[in-house]
């Protein structure tokens, strides 16, 4: 089991990093004490304001990301919750080094790669690989199923012959279940739930270990999502592969997480193994999150009104950044900000009220 | 599940929404036949025209300011009549539209490879690079075509010699008329690859590992394409209006050699004399190219405007 | 006589390979403050049903055959006047993407004032007292200063909100919403919907809710259509579709879902996707993805093949499928025996 580690103090997570020789399974991937903003205030000239006499620099940013922990083990699914704009999307981009940390650090199997050039990072890039969300944004327009199949495999593998890619294309093809006559066809010739098979066999290409998948169903219709789910299943089992799952569909997440992160305006309040979080959600936003979701049960359920509207990450809240919703907020949540401590049965909340017992 | 009969080119050329709308448009129709005619006369002038009017043997200084056939006092060895210089005007047309199509697309060429490098470049890599080229676009903006050629006109005059100047008159023209225009390329293609930028395939090809080259000449610049053409097409109806008016007011072609343009100044002065159709004839046949290439233009834009149609 | 009856409603685009059949053999109705919901696949026909019901279809799109009866009155030959009376008025719409509804570039309540008093002989004070007021009615904070703002300034969230007060302000029979929430998040789409059942229950305002969320549709609805392909496959009241599918589309989308698995298991996905409307399998439009085409002995029931299934009455519920058919006769001629 990992170690504490205090969402904000930098300390404690380098107390973290020094523990890891306790753990029995060293984690695929970690991320330390992650932040990310981005600038809202354009380039040098733009920044230049005049205030009371003086010109000035002055820059606003979104706090997309403040100050993440998280570590993902080998062979599990760890799902990412929390409505839009809280960050989920960000976290995967940054995993992925399509984004650069202001802060932090990600490790992969202990080694530092959010610093590495693109040339560095090559051989990372065929150990991990990303599903996208829109299936109709994701595949080169220009290029037939062939050509997207073929270009990675092209990359990772400069000295393999015209055939072994050839075979290489048709057993991922098969894999996926696709048909193999589809290879001259271009993307837009296919339906959502068929685009999204030809991406997810494009990530599985290269024989990745590790997926980031960003909503990889939310675009797709009911009937399809459940296709989609399957084939994701069936090739974690078939090549032991470790996914960071990101949703917002909490029936998803219990039906395909091992843990569960929810998160809220770019922090994570409960990380939990999913029986757990479903059984017995401990932080007042989780609470709130799980009574909203539409069931299929007879009479329509109490589901616990929050007060207000998600404040924007641009002036972040003081404190818990949940207070000003929370129904049990008192005056330490509006002062101090909570870090993530263990409760029983795995789980870690970041919250006061858990913590001291209210809740 | 689809059937899996996989279309070849031709048959998916056929089944195109590009051809559907051409067969309903008959502007598109008129306009491509008269461009594609033009072209050819144009291509094949040496073997077209009834004299070579570079030839200066050919040139029967007896017959200048003849008529078109129509006219009385018309020699029907000069179907358009004759210039000044007693030049076959059909001959001296066709060579000059040749000329003008050739620098119309030899600049337009010239423009679309600094103007697609530039702008992939600034919409891609974006920061300090767009920046340094999007203020370099602007401070070449600022100069007119009229401003280059008389630069690049007087240096190249200065250095070498008015003699030189009118031998290599072609390739100036195309790098005078290239160099002026440009920014229109670069903002044109950084504005659609700001857009293809922000689609997740982009970010798939950086998730596999692809240099930033590849991903802006394989993967983004074929999705710009349609702007590119459609810009085009603008563009060398412009070239070829910039080397007429440029030619007109001597900063082009030489008369011995002439354009549409320097046809058109050398008639000017025979208006007065009543011999109009030295310029009239050359005029008319220049509005017409530019209007066609500019009606193709406006098709094409109709056509490729994602937002007009749904394939 | 119910408020609203559609019967046989066919809509049909005409694209340049020929006439696409959007929607064939629609019929449904809705009482004066019934809740009925739409479900079914992107391109079922859910947003051509509501856009039709208005006669708001765009145009290559036509109405080719049916009829529309709206308290008495016959809507899909209606001129433009006599729609325009209907529209907004009696029948309001809530679209799926906010900004549809919202002019950007007025205030919120330039628009409500505009909208009441394009409907009603009023001033603009007693307009805006009425807009107040219906603010008021959907819960959003502090509404005498949103009256001022404009829509880019409010959230999702509160937007939805706005369009709500907007669809109210006449006092409409019927409002049809359009995926009202699928654009918003889990915690606000729960409140929009509690909002939008509170006021329908307050008004006595019928609801037509399109969705394709079963959860949404069974919490909120009292009776749901099933689309496949243009054609209303089920319908039915809801706890009875929900609890009891029949039609094996019905079964197979419920199945589907990730709480009728159990955690980690394979879901129970229905293989294949909508086929196209201008390219529909014979007979039922759903065969080549049935698990029931295949009759007692194995082999595939001639009929789903080659006859498009009409509508037969089973319990309280109406299912287009040859399958549903052969059970109800087989019932019927049972009971007979018994009686005999
Ligand atoms: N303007 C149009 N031209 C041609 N076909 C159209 C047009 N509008 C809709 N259709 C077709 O009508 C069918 C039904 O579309 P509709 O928008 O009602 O689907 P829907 O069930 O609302 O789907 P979604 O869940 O994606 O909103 C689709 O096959 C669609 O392609
Ligand atoms: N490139 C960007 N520039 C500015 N703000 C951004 C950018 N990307 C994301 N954001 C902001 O960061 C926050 C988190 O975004 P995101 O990670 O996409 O959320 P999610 O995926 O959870 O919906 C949002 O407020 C979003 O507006
Ligand atoms: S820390 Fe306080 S405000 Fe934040 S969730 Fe816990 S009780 Fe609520
Ligand atoms: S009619 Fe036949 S194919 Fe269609 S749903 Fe019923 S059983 Fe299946
Ligand atoms: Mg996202
Ligand atoms: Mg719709």
């Amino acid at each position: 089991m990992t170690a504490a580690v205090s969402q904000h103090d930098p300390k404690a997570s380098a107390a973290t990093a020094g523990n890891r020789e306790q753990d029995t399974a060293a984690p695929l991937m970690e991320i330390r004490h992650l932040h990310k903003r981005f600038s809202l205030s354009g380039d040098f000239l733009e920044q230049l304001k005049f205030k009371s006499g003086k010109l000035i620099r002055e820059q606003e940013y979104v706090h997309a990301i403040n100050g993440i922990d998280l570590d993902i083990r080998r062979g599990e699914a760890l799902c990412v919750v929390g409505e839009s704009g809280c960050g989920k999307s960000t976290v995967a981009r940054t995993v992925m080094g399509l984004l650069a940390p202001s802060q932090g650090e990600i490790r992969y199997e202990g080694q530092r790669i959010d610093n590495l050039s693109t040339k560095e990072l090559l051989p990372y890039r065929r150990r991990m690989q990303m599903i996208f969300q829109n299936p109709y944004a994701s595949l080169n327009p220009r290029m037939t199923i062939q050509q997207t199949l073929e270009e990675p495999i092209r990359l990772h593998h400069p000295d393999w012959s015209k055939e072994r890619v050839r075979d290489q294309v048709r057993d991922v093809m098969d894999s996926v279940g696709i048909d193999s006559d589809w290879g001259p066809r271009f993307g837009h010739e296919f339906s959502g739930g068929q685009r999204q098979r030809i991406a997810i066999a494009r990530a599985l290409a290269v024989d990745p270990e590790f997926i980031v998948a960003d909503e990889p169903i939310s675009a797709l219709d009911v009937s399809i999502q459940a296709q989609v789910l399957n084939l994701m299943m069936e090739a974690q089992q078939q090549r032991n592969l470790t996914y960071l799952f990101i949703t917002h569909d909490l029936a998803v997440v219990e039906h395909f997480g091992t843990r569960v992160a929810v998160m809220y305006l770019g922090m994570v309040c409960e990380l939990a193994p999913t029986g757990t979080l479903f059984a017995k959600p401990r932080h007042p936003y989780t609470q709130a999150l799980l009574s909203a979701i539409p069931r299929l049960e007879d009479d329509r359920p109490q589901h616990i009104r929050l007060q207000g509207e998600v404040p924007t990450p641009v002036n972040l809240p003081s404190g818990c950044v949940f207070h000003g919703r929370c129904p049990h907020a008192n005056e330490r949540c509006r002062k101090e900000v909570p870090t993530l401590i263990d409760v029983e049965d795995g789980a870690r909340v970041a919250c006061h009220g858990v913590e001291e017992g209210r809740l | 599940m689809s059937d899996t009969i996989v279309p070849g080119r031709w048959a998916r050329f056929r089944d195109s929404y590009l051809l559907y709308s051409f067969k309903r448009d008959l502007i598109a129709q008129v306009s491509l036949v008269i461009f594609a005619l033009l072209i050819f006369a144009a291509v094949f002038a040496p073997w077209l025209a009834p004299a070579n009017p570079y030839d200066l043997a050919q040139i029967d200084i007896l017959a200048s300011e003849l008529p078109p056939f129509w006219i009385d006092g018309a020699d029907p060895a000069y179907l358009m009549g004759t210039d000044a210089q007693g030049r076959d005007l059909l001959s001296t047309i066709l060579y000059g539209a040749r000329v003008s199509l050739i620098i119309g697309f030899g600049a337009v060429l010239m423009q679309a490879v600094i103007g697609v490098s530039f702008g992939l470049m600034a919409g891609y890599l974006g920061g300090r690079v767009d920046a340094f080229l999007m203020r370099l676009a602007d401070i070449q903006l600022s100069f007119s075509t009229l401003m280059v050629a008389i630069i690049v006109g007087a240096l190249v005059k200065a250095i070498f010699g008015g003699a030189t100047f009118s031998e290599y008159a072609v390739p100036l023209l195309v790098l005078i008329i290239g160099l002026a225009e440009w920014p229109q390329y670069a903002r044109t293609v950084r504005a659609s690859v700001l857009a293809e930028r922000s689609k997740e395939y982009v970010d798939a090809a950086r998730v596999m590992g692809l240099k930033s080259r590849r991903i802006m000449f394989r993967h983004i610049l074929p999705n710009t394409l349609s702007p590119i053409f459609v810009i085009s097409t603008v563009q060398v109806a412009n070239a070829i209006i910039s080397e007429a008016a440029l030619s007109f007011l001597g900063l082009g072609m030489p008369e011995t050699h002439p354009s549409l343009g320097s046809l058109i100044k050398s008639g000017f002065d025979y208006i007065q004399s009543g011999s109009w159709w030295i310029t009239l004839i050359p005029g008319a046949v220049l509005v017409i190219l530019v209007l066609v290439i500019n009606l193709l233009g406006d098709w094409l834009r109709d056509v490729l405007n994602p937002r007009l149609y749904k394939g | 006589m119910a408020l609203l009856e559609v019967n046989n409603l066919d809509v049909r685009f005409a694209l340049r390979g020929g006439d696409v059949r959007a929607l064939r053999d629609v019929c449904f109705t809705l009482d004066r403050g019934e809740r009925l919901g739409i479900v079914g696949e992107s391109g079922a026909g859910k947003s051509v049903a509501a856009f039709s019901l208005l006669n708001l279809i765009a145009k290559p799109g036509y109405i080719a055959g049916g009829s529309i009866i709206f308290d008495g009155k016959e809507l899909s030959g209606m001129k433009d006047r006599g729609l325009r009376r209907v529209r907004g008025n009696r029948i309001s719409m809530i679209f799926q993407d906010p900004m549809m509804t919202l002019n950007p570039v007025l205030s919120i309540g330039e628009q409500m004032v505009e909208s009441l008093k394009a409907h009603r002989r009023i001033s603009t004070r007693e307009a805006r007292a009425i807009a107040l007021h219906k603010l008021n009615q959907v819960q959003i904070p502090s509404p005498e200063t949103r009256l001022d703002q404009y829509p880019h300034e409010l959230s999702g969230g509160m937007r939805q909100r706005v369009i709500i007060a907007i669809a109210l302000l006449l006092d409409p029979d019927i409002i049809i919403a359009d995926e009202p929430t699928t654009a918003l998040d889990v915690t606000i789409q729960a409140e929009i919907m509690d909002l939008l059942l509170e006021l329908c229950d307050k008004h006595n305002v019928g609801l037509v809710l399109i969705t394709h969320d079963l959860g949404v549709v069974s919490q909120v609805t009292q009776r749901m259509l099933v689309m496949y392909a243009g054609r209303v496959i089920e319908q039915g009241p809801t706890r009875e579709i929900i609890n009891g599918p029949q039609h094996p589309y019905t079964q197979g989308l419920i199945n589907a879902l990730p709480q009728m698995a159990t955690p980690g298991s394979r879901l129970n996905q229905i293989p294949g996707s909508m086929p196209s409307l201008s390219n529909l399998p014979s007979g039922c439009a759903f065969h080549p993805r049935c698990g029931f085409v295949n009759d007692a002995n194995g082999a595939p029931r001639k009929a789903c093949l080659d006859k498009v299934p009409g509508f037969v009455d089973s319990g309280n519920c109406r299912v287009a499928c040859h399958m549903v058919a052969e059970l109800v006769n087989q019932q019927q001629r049972d009971s007979r025996e018994e009686v005999l």
